[in-house]
């Protein structure tokens, strides 16, 4: 137990410090690189709680596609330079006290609801561990999500096409003075419409319109 | 301390959904890390989750999780395409510049 609770220790505190770093960082690159440090680090907790297999899929998903992602479009906007400073700004000013109280009463109710949580007994008492039986995670995970779940997987898998679609028709951009290929011209072209014989009289030249 | 339960693993969620919206309240300059603190909330959810799967020795939680993990990713896709189209369009994609609405 008490290499549980090091481990523990040591990926939340890196998780909340990456997490901080993540708002605060003056350059955009560096808030990517400690979110990519903050899925790491709880990935790493879901594997210590016994949660393998969404321990591994948070690091394919997240940071192979999601952080990867990120950092595309933010080197690709050239935005990395703009600093992101929270109290510098002027106008925005006003906004700052707002957000300071919700947010702390936010966490306090957190904080309320899992206090509460804890000191009723009766629900909290059952700790059994998933790992007393045979099967591992990824096959008991496999066992529910094809049967029981079955819908709500095809239906997350319509989410990720709607959303490949909408990615693409809301980037795609069509430019104007591109010469294009045009595959059902060259397809329908026929012999009659591409060669035109002509009878040429002696000592006339032939016009051609192109 | 060394008792590690699930109340550490709710505060640890708690902290991170904090700070998730803290970061979306006080960002003043740049809309993607606006993005990236939506995406700190959503892990925020997940651990939550997670933690009450485990303890509960209910396998619903990690189901959820994944779902959260779909729904995440098409929203992290989605969202980053609409501002790269917006920095086409506008040329800025800083806060206190997207005024359109006047809010």
């Amino acid at each position: 137990m008490p290499a549980h609770a090091f481990f523990f220790y040591i990926f939340s505190l890196i998780a909340i410090v990456s997490a901080i770093m993540v708002t605060t960082s003056k350059n955009t690159v560096h808030s990517v690189f400690f979110l990519i440090l903050d899925f790491i680090s709880i990935s790493c907790l879901f594997i210590l709680i016994g949660a393998e297999f969404l321990g591994m899929i948070m690091l394919i998903v997240y940071v192979g596609a999601v952080a990867v992602l990120f950092l595309f479009v933010v080197m690709m906007l050239n935005v990395a330079q703009q600093k992101n400073q929270w109290f510098g700004a002027a106008t925005g000013s006003k906004h700052i006290p707002v957000g300071m109280i919700v947010s702390l009463i936010i966490f306090f109710e957190l904080l309320i609801v899992i206090g509460g949580w804890k000191l009723k007994p009766d629900l909290s008492n059952d700790f059994i561990n998933l790992s007393t039986t045979n099967i591992t995670n990824t096959h008991s995970i496999g066992n529910v999500l094809y049967t029981d779940y079955i819908h709500l997987f095809q239906l997350s898998g319509m989410i990720l096409l709607v959303a490949m679609i909408g990615a693409i028709v809301l980037t795609f951009r069509q430019r104007s003075g591109l010469k294009r290929q045009s595959y059902i011209r060259q397809i329908s072209r026929e012999k009659n419409d591409g060669v035109e014989l002509v009878d040429v009289k002696n000592k006339e030249g032939v016009k051609i319109d192109v | 301390m060394f008792d590690i339960g699930i109340g550490h693993y709710l505060t640890l969620g708690a902290v991170i959904f904090t700070i998730g919206v803290v970061g979306i309240f006080l960002n003043r300059k740049n809309v993607i890390v606006i993005l990236m603190s939506i995406e700190l909330i959503l892990l925020a959810v997940n651990i939550n989750l997670v933690s009450f799967s485990i303890f509960l020795n209910d396998l619903s939680g990690q189901i959820f999780t994944l779902f959260i993990l779909t729904v995440a990713a098409a929203e992290a896709a989605i969202g980053l395409a609409i501002i790269v189209v917006y920095y086409r369009n506008s040329g800025t994609i800083r806060v206190e510049e997207i005024d359109n609405l006047k809010g």
